[in-house]
């Protein structure tokens, strides 16, 4: 199978990366896209570690390091210098789901509200990983974290960022994730085209070790994610107009997409949150279709 | 053009970020230093000062983006104040880790609770181990100056400046400001020539991981880089004055020549001292003052070659360090440690929370001064009802009465 995917890579092999990482994925694909006239920043998270130790470098783009809740508010800075040097630099801000939906979010916020010029890429592997698996607000209810065991996992469903992305009316943001490699890289060109303002890429990204599941299972978990519609793949332009980008083509269980995850085991002995699970993807799968073809409605009008 | 000018200080401190031809501004408003934020983002819009202008959504965002800025070569710049500084602690280091000649205004006030916007430098000196250097200013001049002079050693030691200005007796208090010509100012300070801007053509990682066997050399060349920054301290001070008219140095003494007793000071408050100093020469004490204009880098050696074989110093401090003094009495004492001939050091702390430091104020200190015995660390001046003295415990502090309500 051919996917419509640059050939040129800008992430040097031997990356800090645990095996089968979803988030060193995620910045391979996004950079095929991107090219090398970008600069990145990087707040800590896995891939504070990922790029490598001082002096070694994994990426072949300049990268800044930064404070955790900082990443759309440096990569800001960068670009408003850039602009004044009259340098046409993609910016990108590239943070996990803690230094996005959690620490990170007012300055998210704050540059989203303000329309910066600049690419934010959020790896979201759905908990804190750099610090050993604790729960995040990405963290999908009923969910094994340490700071959310067997006895007590995770009781609040995940945090909706995409509306609050939305809520902003930003001209362009989109879900994505590697299992789906034409999809992500169409979406990251839409938004490298889309310069001028804000883009906001929301990536799964699954992690073998914090999922708990076999390193082989890194692209299946996510196929299934999409499949079972937990993670549905669209995009949304201005905040307003949603277009759903990949329909399943067959019919899958979320219990299909939990079982290949120990995360999920305490679901083993909550049937009613399932149940309230299932209603909830279904539900919103609903709600997106709609404003899909609501979006094609308008369109063809 | 060179203009002559009744400016506030959070005017100048504006007009300083003006003439040092700042790139990218990044702030955000708190009382005292809004009208700093609101005179450049009108310089901007108007075309005056090309800049980039964000109006962040708060000061650990403002430093943030002034970080990010400075990674990428402009010269950035931002102010604030007490919360403000407090809040962007994290970045003022991330600054200084990452070698960036950011520099910053400070507009010093008390911090909450309860809430108070008047004058306390515990905003600015709870940043000393930061690695920012750091000079305070009297005047409304100063208060633009430094900002030039500072740029022009932070880029020079890739270390970031601080400003440190007094709430209201200084930035909105109005005296006549000579704002300097931009040329001369550009030959003072020339554009920033940085050595990386994050170029696409050079990818390199910027701050990230360290181990044990480099973070301690990358620390030390910090250290270092603020030694050095002593020396260019006075060397730009020197030739601020050859360029634009006006010599800076990191301490100031005044009457000091036969002075017996000393009194240190540093910020807006120096300008009463310097009041009561020649009321008390006409009374015939023999005093002087030393003013601190670096804080950081400490000017060490002068400091014990200004203040050595005097008979008292007294150091008045508007801020303190709980369970130990003021903190420029601590830094005086731990210069002149040692010393053969080390003057014993009284500590004041007076003006807490913007209570007035008059020149009457200033005499009480020094009245107290020549005749006290042992040197404390702390003496109270102007706590309601009490003398000036050391911590008393159970101390009778006087209650506030309520207004009397006239029928
Ligand atoms: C202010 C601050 N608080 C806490 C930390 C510790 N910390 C570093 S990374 C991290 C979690 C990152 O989680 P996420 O953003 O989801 O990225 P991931 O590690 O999962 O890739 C935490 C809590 C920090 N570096 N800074
Ligand atoms: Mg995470």
């Amino acid at each position: 199978m051919r996917w419509a995917v640059p050939e040129a890579e800008f992430m040097d092999p031997g990356t800090l990366g645990c095996q089968g990482c979803g988030g060193a994925l995620s910045m391979r694909m996004v950079l095929k896209e991107v090219g090398d006239d970008a600069a990145a920043v990087l707040p800590a998270c896995c891939w504070s570690i990922i790029d490598g130790p001082w002096p070694l470098h994994s990426l072949n783009i300049p990268v800044l390091h930064t404070a955790f809740e900082t990443a759309a508010v440096v990569a800001t800075g960068i670009k408003a210098a850039k602009r004044h040097q009259g340098k046409d630099t993609t910016v990108i801000a590239w943070a996990g789901d803690g230094g996005t939906f959690d620490i990170g979010l007012q300055a998210l916020s704050g540059a989203a509200e303000r329309n910066e010029d600049i690419l934010y890429v959020c790896y979201d592997n759905e908990a804190y990983m750099n610090t050993g698996i604790q729960r995040s607000s990405a963290t999908p209810v009923g969910t094994w974290t340490t700071t959310t065991p067997d006895e007590r996992p995770e009781p609040r469903p995940k945090k909706d960022i995409m509306a609050i992305m939305a809520a902003h009316r930003i001209p362009y943001a989109a879900t994505a994730t590697s299992a789906y490699p034409d999809d992500l890289a169409r979406k990251v060109r839409t938004a490298v085209a889309a310069r001028g303002g804000m883009r906001f890429l929301h990536v799964l990204s699954a992690c073998p070790p914090g999922w708990k599941m076999p390193a082989d299972q890194a692209i299946e978990a996510m196929r299934r994610a999409v499949l079972s519609k937990v993670f549905p793949l669209y995009e949304l332009r201005n905040g307003r107009d949603l277009t759903i980008t990949v329909w399943p083509d067959r019919e899958v269980a979320i219990e299909e997409y939990f079982e290949l995850q120990g995360r999920f085991a305490p679901l083993e002995h909550e049937p009613q949150t399932v149940e309230q699970i299932r209603s909830d993807v279904a539900e919103r799968w609903q709600a997106l279709v709609d404003r899909h073809e609501r979006t094609m409605a308008l369109a063809g009008a | 053009m060179r203009e002559r000018l009744l400016l506030t200080g959070n005017h100048a401190a504006a007009y300083g970020a003006m003439l040092s031809r700042a790139e990218v501004i990044s702030a955000y408003p708190i009382t005292p230093q809004t009208m700093i934020v609101e005179l450049l983002s009108e310089l901007t819009a108007s075309g005056r000062l090309d800049a980039e202008f964000i109006t962040v959504e708060s000061e650990h965002s403002a430093m943030a983006a002034c970080v990010g800025a400075s990674a990428a070569g402009a010269r950035a710049y931002t102010a604030t104040s007490g919360q403000g500084l407090a809040l962007m602690h994290e970045m003022l280091h991330w600054a200084v880790g990452a070698r960036l000649p950011i520099v910053l205004t400070n507009v010093s006030r008390a911090m909450a609770p309860g809430w108070s916007i008047w004058s306390d430098q515990s905003d600015i000196l709870s940043q000393r181990d930061v690695g920012w250097m750091m000079v305070f200013a009297e005047t409304v001049q100063e208060a633009q100056d430094f900002v030039l002079w500072m740029y022009r050693v932070s880029e020079q030691v890739y270390l970031p400046g601080m400003v440190g200005m007094d709430a209201f007796i200084l930035s909105h208090t109005a005296e006549p400001l000579i704002v300097h010509d931009q040329e001369a100012a550009d030959a003072y300070l020339p554009p920033f020539e940085p050595i990386y801007d994050l170029d696409p053509a050079e990818p390199r990682a910027y701050g990230g991981l360290v181990n044990r066997d480099h973070y301690f050399e990358l620390r030390y060349k910090i250290y270092e880089s603020m030694e050095r920054a002593g020396s260019l301290l006075r060397e730009a001070g020197e030739e601020f004055g050859e360029v634009l008219g006006r010599r800076y140095t990191p301490l100031e003494g005044y009457l000091l020549d036969d002075a017996e007793y000393v009194v240190v000071s540093a910020g807006a408050m120096t300008s009463n001292v310097r009041q009561a100093v020649r009321d008390l020469r006409d009374r015939g004490v023999k005093v002087g003052l030393l003013r601190v204009i670096a804080f950081r880098p400490f000017p060490i050696t002068e400091v014990r070659s200004l203040l050595g074989g005097r008979r008292k110093v007294a150091v008045l401090d508007r801020n303190m360090s709980p369970g130990h003094s003021g903190i420029f009495a601590e830094e005086v004492r731990s210069a002149l440690f040692g010393q053969p001939d080390a003057p014993p050091v009284y500590g004041y702390v007076v003006g807490i929370g913007g209570r007035d430091v008059r020149v009457e104020t200033v005499v009480d200190v020094v009245d107290d001064l020549t005749v006290r015995e042992e040197p404390e660390m702390a003496l109270y001046v102007g706590v309601k009802g009490l003398p000036i003295g050391p911590l008393r415990r159970d101390s009778q502090i006087t209650r506030l009465q309520p207004l009397e309500v006239q029928p």
